[in-house]
């Protein structure tokens, strides 16, 4: 077996410990100020940040890049080094533990106003410390709130571990006074979009490789890149895994270890604004006045907050048998070298991996539960109802292997309003209904404004529905492979089944290359539960097992419909070539008609996201091609294989067959 | 002339060296057969190895029988004998470093077998008609079974520790002992004709399992002892070369050549019992190689007998450039291609003079850092070797006990003065061991520059006495393994050749590696995993490390040692290190592809030949 594989497998029991409990009982000022020993048993003493950044300007790497820059650009290698040493600059954190007390003062204040409980599981901590005294270790959490930026690092301080070095995007830095105690307090700062620019990728990899080399700190980055407005997973961003990885590979550090950490709200702060992103109203942008007037948002109660320290992973494991460290050794090791397939495959595959075993310790809150039931009846739910729906959910999610946050010794009933009041923002009750709480429009406004207002509020309680989606994604797939087969044959299903993983691949985040072990789970999880029987390589479901798969395949539908109305609206244009942009300015007008006239029941369509999911899957499947032509990047369809594409997905017609090995 | 003009500086020089190397060998010495040397005594013989080598030398473990380390009644280190300046010594702190480092007992023993019961041995499987020409020819040969059994074996851990256990592999069938090259060419062509197997014999200090018979190996195994082909046949001293049999050994080599005032300076550890065919059958490499080159520098012409004849160039050059050097596939093929009986090597006069140094680095970085800048101005001294923190403690462990307190106080005080006053850690701190050779005056100029240089990097002149200590470890090491034995503690040195940038981080790598690896194989106290940089060149060093652990408790501590070997030279490829620097090791490249080293073509060579 593979070691992903057994990663995979780790227990995920978890204990957990509400670390706000003593924060309410005794004094932050004596937390802020308490003695901080960095635990840290390994050789050499850590440097300071002026021989790190030191280093990073004298290092090889830098001078070769920096040679080749002045010889395709003729400016004098002397205007690059300042240039350069102005990146690193601009970038370069400048830890003090003073801030981190400071930080730590206000962030004891903060969370309490905020949350009901910072639940942490203490074990996942003392696994850290253990990696920490073993190798250079990056933390890895998942980003769905802007809270998640210095929790760690609080946590961390709590429990006397090494402060990480944290990769911000370059608008918090001009974020006044904020951005530089951000800076202080670990923070380094990374542009968004740097595209081609030589100099800066080589002083970004440098200074991230020397953190790593030199055991300077933890490194904290997000391989999602960025905070995820639909609160599901994104996929990975491959750029920063690469420069994390590259040390163990060329033989710098003995090994690396990376830590997923899964970060999981009841409420998440920022959820008012999620769903206009999404819809395509740019955020505001970060700025200390817009923090200040964000203080109404500090009145109100966001529930409880998980945070799980996953199992570290061996870099070295997981590469056992995957790369062949000798690639680098007939290159000098500083010379730029583009990764290799087998490396870039290796990066892809461990990102992905990250951010299954992060989903795999996401703590769910009964909310979350609530909301997918609530997504399957839009139009409103009795009470009653959805409490029986929601404890049934509870139950299926649990043989799914989720966490669930599900109080004991509380009534369900209790669970349910306590669940309910948290987000009047998103619900309301009614007598015995329960409806989405959606704004009126004003009387005269345009149809159009009324679509808006009602998909703000789907979307709401979409994106909690989508913190349990992936709980169900695989399971869902199958379920929908079953409804759309014409036989029940194992192959087919199996066909189906990789087909709708390979649409979806960006939407519900699957590792690749493990199709066949993602099948045959799913085909257990749901013969455990009694859903399907498998006898003589046929799939079969069973009459009791007809409710889970078709509320399984309820809970993916709305993806399915938005992919549908994608297809046909590429389809249906008559142009050669067109932008993103053009593409999502477009779906929006042709999608807002579809639901006016009442065809089209699914919101999800009007979502950016996934709107751009669904042009990477149709590049993914060839059905797009891709140009980069002048800065800009155009899509040209290919019609016949959309088209092909819609019918398979509508279930006309069945998907090429694929190999299977494990069948 | 040369051979008359001994200086005294020279003489002195002379002796020293002779000291350091080895005593005298045992007395007793077999008369010499050779029918060449009958007839003119002009080629000066070497002291003979006798052809009964276990009367004088170990058969289960290294070097000269009466010489070995013991835990004496008090449970102090000793060494016994009287063949080196070791001697009789004491080494009070051997034990607590012992006990401490390996977590090993005086009290847990784990004794060889006492003797070698012959009746055990399988018969050797004869080939009749090969041994009836032989007898016919009048070439010495043996049939018995402490002959064959220490001619199966070079020096690999696990053929010492199965030797220890008693349980013997395959053998060879029959010694010989050709008396020279003509010999040779006689029992090749007899072997040829008759279909039997030979196997090249010279000091047996291989280790790369390059001695071991094939198990399923159907013809008759005869196993070729160079030992009596041990003349100078001649010394050119107008072109400074030697023309020498191939079964010297390398110290009988130098003392005759120190005799008329020369030497060849190839100095490899194992210079008491290897031999120049070994030498050249493996790429050997000699501690002083900054001034006197590697084995490939030093031969001008060899002469190897192949199954299809005599291979030996037409002329005694320095260089030619008609064709690949034949050379370079002979140096490197381990006996695989035939038989060296004869080489012509570079000779120099000896050195006039000769000093020890060391000095100390606060940390392993800064002590690389200053071997990569004396490589880079090119100005090593005849040997540089830095030791990691761990075997400057190993060396320490090994100082005779001092009789005077005035040493010991001195002692006391250098610590003192690098600890305290210079701040160093002596948990990470480590030393640099030197030796100059040429006159005296360029000797002391040298010294200065490269102290300069170390300066510069942190270093401190740490004594002669530190240095010579270091070049001592090298030939005692072997004898140490043996006492580890005899306490549940195995090890074994392996080698590569690393380019500079990635000397560091390789050391670091695969010592952890082999940390590692023994956790998880259940090895119960951590391993002593060290290393040392040995030589240094202009794109690269050489790295030795030694690594041995307490087995008490594993069910196959050798198959444990192999697998955390194997993990270990697996490490060193992915770190941009070779499989071998001078150890040889086409037993190596033979496990198949799997090293995935372009040297897997010398399988298919070993198949043709």
């Amino acid at each position: 077996m593979d070691s992903s594989a057994q990663y995979l497998m780790l227990s995920r029991r978890e204990d957990f410990r509400d670390i706000l409990e003593e924060r309410r009982t005794s004094s932050d000022l004596s937390h802020a100020l308490k003695s901080f020993t960095r635990m840290s048993s390994r050789a050499s003493p850590p440097c300071s940040v002026s021989t790190l950044n030191k280093t990073v300007l004298e290092s090889q790497h830098l001078h070769y890049i920096m040679q080749e820059v002045s010889k395709d650009t003729g400016e004098p290698l002397e205007a690059i080094r300042e240039e350069a040493a102005g990146i690193l600059e601009e970038m370069s954190q400048n830890l003090q533990l003073g801030y981190i007390r400071f930080l730590g003062f206000i962030l004891s204040k903060v969370f309490k106003r905020l949350f009901r409980k910072i639940n942490v599981n203490e074990e996942g901590l003392q696994r850290l410390q253990q990696a920490m005294q073993e190798s250079p270790v990056v933390l890895m959490p998942n980003h769905r709130s802007y809270v998640d930026f210095l929790v760690l690092s609080y946590l961390l301080f709590t429990y006397d571990l090494s402060i990480p070095v944290i990769a911000a995007g370059i608008p918090l830095m001009g974020m006044q006074l904020i951005g530089e105690i951000l800076r202080r307090s670990g923070a380094f700062f990374i542009r968004r979009s740097i595209g081609t620019d030589k100099l800066y990728w080589a002083v970004l990899s440098e200074y991230v490789k020397t953190i790593l080399r030199k055991d300077f700190a933890p490194v904290e980055f997000y391989v999602e890149g960025l905070r995820s407005r639909t609160l599901k997973s994104l996929p990975p961003k491959l750029g920063m895994m690469h420069m994390v990885l590259e040390p163990f590979f060329k033989g710098e550090v003995y090994d690396i270890s990376l830590v997923p950490i899964s970060i999981s709200y009841d409420r998440v702060v920022e959820e008012s604004l999620l769903a206009y992103e999404i819809l395509g109203v740019p955020k505001p942008k970060e700025t200390t006045m817009g923090l200040l007037k964000a203080r109404k948002v500090m009145d109100e109660d966001y529930g409880n907050m998980h945070v799980c320290f996953g199992h570290p992973l061996s870099v070295r494991d997981l590469a056992k048998g995957k790369v062949n460290r000798k690639q680098y050794n007939l290159i000098p090791r500083d010379l730029p070298m583009k990764p290799s397939e087998s490396i870039h495959a290796f990066a892809n595959t461990t990102a992905h991996l990250v951010l299954r075993l992060q989903q795999d310790n996401m703590v769910l809150s009964p909310w979350s539960l609530m909301a997918t039931i609530l997504m399957q009846n839009l139009g409103g739910i009795n009470l009653k109802l959805l409490t029986k729906q929601t404890v049934w959910l509870k139950w299926l999610v649990l043989d799914f292997g989720a966490l669930v946050d599900w109080p004991v010794q509380v009534a369900d009933s209790e669970v349910m309003s306590s669940g309910l009041s948290l987000h009047h923002s998103v619900v309301r009750c009614e007598g015995d209904q329960v409806l989405l709480a959606e704004q009126k429009p004003q009387r005269g406004a345009a149809p159009e404004e009324a679509v808006f207002r009602r998909a703000v509020a789907v979307l709401m309680c979409a994106s909690y529905r989508n913190q349990a989606l992936h709980v169900l994604a695989s399971p869902a797939m199958l379920s929908v492979a079953l409804s759309l087969a014409a036989a029940s044959s194992r192959a087919d299903i199996y066909n189906l089944y990789a087909f709708l993983r390979e649409m979806f691949y960006n939407e519900f985040i699957f590792i690749p290359d493990r199709t066949g072990q993602d099948f045959e789970e799913a085909c257990s999880l749901l013969q455990k539960c009694g859903t399907v029987q498998i006898i003589n390589q046929n799939i079969m479901v069973t009459d009791k097992g007809l409710s889970v798969t078709s509320f399984l395949t309820a809970a993916v539908e709305p993806f399915i419909d938005a992919y549908q109305v994608i297809f046909r609206y590429i389809c249906s244009r008559s142009v050669q070539e067109f932008t993103e942009k053009q593409f999502i300015s477009g779906i929006r007008t042709f999608t807002l008609n579809l639901i006016l006239t009442g065809e089209v029941k699914s919101y999800d369509v009007l979502s950016s996201e996934t709107q751009k999911n669904a042009l990477a899957s149709l590049v993914r499947l060839n059905a797009l091609t891709k140009k980069k032509r002048e800065e800009q990047t155009y899509f040209s369809p290919n019609k016949a294989a959309i088209g092909r594409t819609a019918d398979i997905l509508a279930g006309k017609i069945a998907p090429q067959a694929r190999t299977y090995s494990r069948l | 002339m040369a051979s008359s003009g001994h200086g005294s500086g020279r003489q002195e020089a002379a002796d020293r060296r002779l000291r350091l190397i080895a005593g005298h060998l045992h007395p007793r010495i077999a008369a010499s057969e050779c029918k060449a040397e009958a007839a003119e005594s002009d080629p000066v013989r070497a002291k003979t190895v006798p052809k009964r080598r276990q009367e004088v030398m170990k058969w289960n473990g290294w070097g000269y029988s009466d010489s070995r380390f013991l835990f004496n009644k008090k449970g102090q280190a000793e060494f016994t004998g009287r063949r080196y300046r070791l001697g009789g010594l004491i080494f009070p702190s051997l034990k607590d470093w012992f006990e401490s480092t390996f977590g090993a007992n005086l009290q847990h023993k784990s004794p060889p077998t006492a003797a070698l019961n012959s009746s055990a041995i399988t018969p050797p499987n004869l080939n009749e008609p090969f041994l009836q020409d032989l007898k016919s020819m009048g070439i010495p040969h043996s049939l018995e079974a402490e002959d064959r059994v220490f001619r199966a074996h070079g020096h690999c851990l696990h053929e010492i520790f199965a030797l220890r256990e008693g349980r013997f592999g395959r053998l060879p069938d029959m010694v010989v002992w050709p008396n020279c090259h003509d010999d040779v060419v006689k029992i090749v062509e007899l072997a040829c004709q008759h279909n039997a197997c030979l196997i090249p014999y010279g000091g047996g200090t291989s280790v790369s399992s390059a001695l071991e018979c094939p198990p399923d190996e159907m013809r008759s195994i005869v196993s070729l002892d160079t030992s009596q082909m041990n003349h100078i046949l001649w010394i050119d001293e107008k072109n400074l070369t030697a023309h020498v049999e191939a079964g010297i050994v390398g110290q009988e080599l130098e003392r005759l050549l120190n005799e008329s005032g020369f030497c060849t300076g190839h100095e490899p550890d194992s210079m008491e019992f290897s031999t120049l065919g070994g030498w050249v059958a493996t790429r050997a490499s000699g501690m002083k190689k900054n001034i006197y080159g590697n084995i490939e520098d030093l031969v001008v012409h060899i002469k190897m007998v192949t199954p299809r004849g005599v291979v030996e160039k037409s002329c005694q050059v320095p260089r030619m450039s008609t064709g690949p050097d034949i050379h370079h596939f002979i140096m490197g093929s381990e006996g695989t291609l035939g038989v060296v009986t004869e080489v012509t090597l570079k000779i120099r006069p000896l050195p006039e003079y000769q000093k020890y140094g060391s000095v100390v680095f606060p940390n392993f970085e800064q002590g690389v850092a200053c071997l990569r800048e004396v490589a880079k101005q090119r100005c090593a001294p005849a040997s540089i070797r830095l030791m990691d923190n761990a075997q400057f403690q190993f060396g320490h462990a090994l100082k005779p006990q001092v009789s005077s307190i005035f040493t010991s106080f001195l002692d006391g005080l250098k610590k003192f003065y690098i600890t305290k006053f210079k701040g160093f850690d002596t948990h990470r701190l480590c030393v640099a061991t030197l030796l100059f050779e040429g006159d005296r005056e360029k000797v002391l100029q040298h010294e200065k520059q490269v102290y300069d240089i170390a300066a510069k990097f942190g270093g401190l002149a740490a004594g002669e006495d530190n240095g010579q200590r270091g070049y001592m470890l090298t030939f005692v090491i072997a004898y140490l393994r043996d006492l580890g034995m005899d306490y549940y503690v195995i090890g074994e040195s392996f080698e590569t050749s690393v380019p500079w940038d990635r000397v560091l981080d390789l050391c670091r790598n695969v010592k952890e590696r082999i940390t590692r690896e023994c956790k998880e194989r259940g090895v119960q106290f951590p391993p002593m995993s060290t290393c040392r940089v040995t030589q240094t060149y202009d794109a690269g060093a050489c790295v030795y490390f030694y690594f041995a652990f307490n087995y008490r408790g594993l069910a196959d501590p050798v198959h444990v040692y192999e697998q955390v070997e194997h993990a270990a030279r697996e490490e060193i490829l992915a770190n941009g290190g070779s499989l071998s620097h001078h150890h040889g090791g086409m037993a190596l490249h033979d496990e198949g592809s799997r090293w995935g080293t372009s040297a897997g073509i010398w399988a298919g060579a070993r198949i043709r030949f």
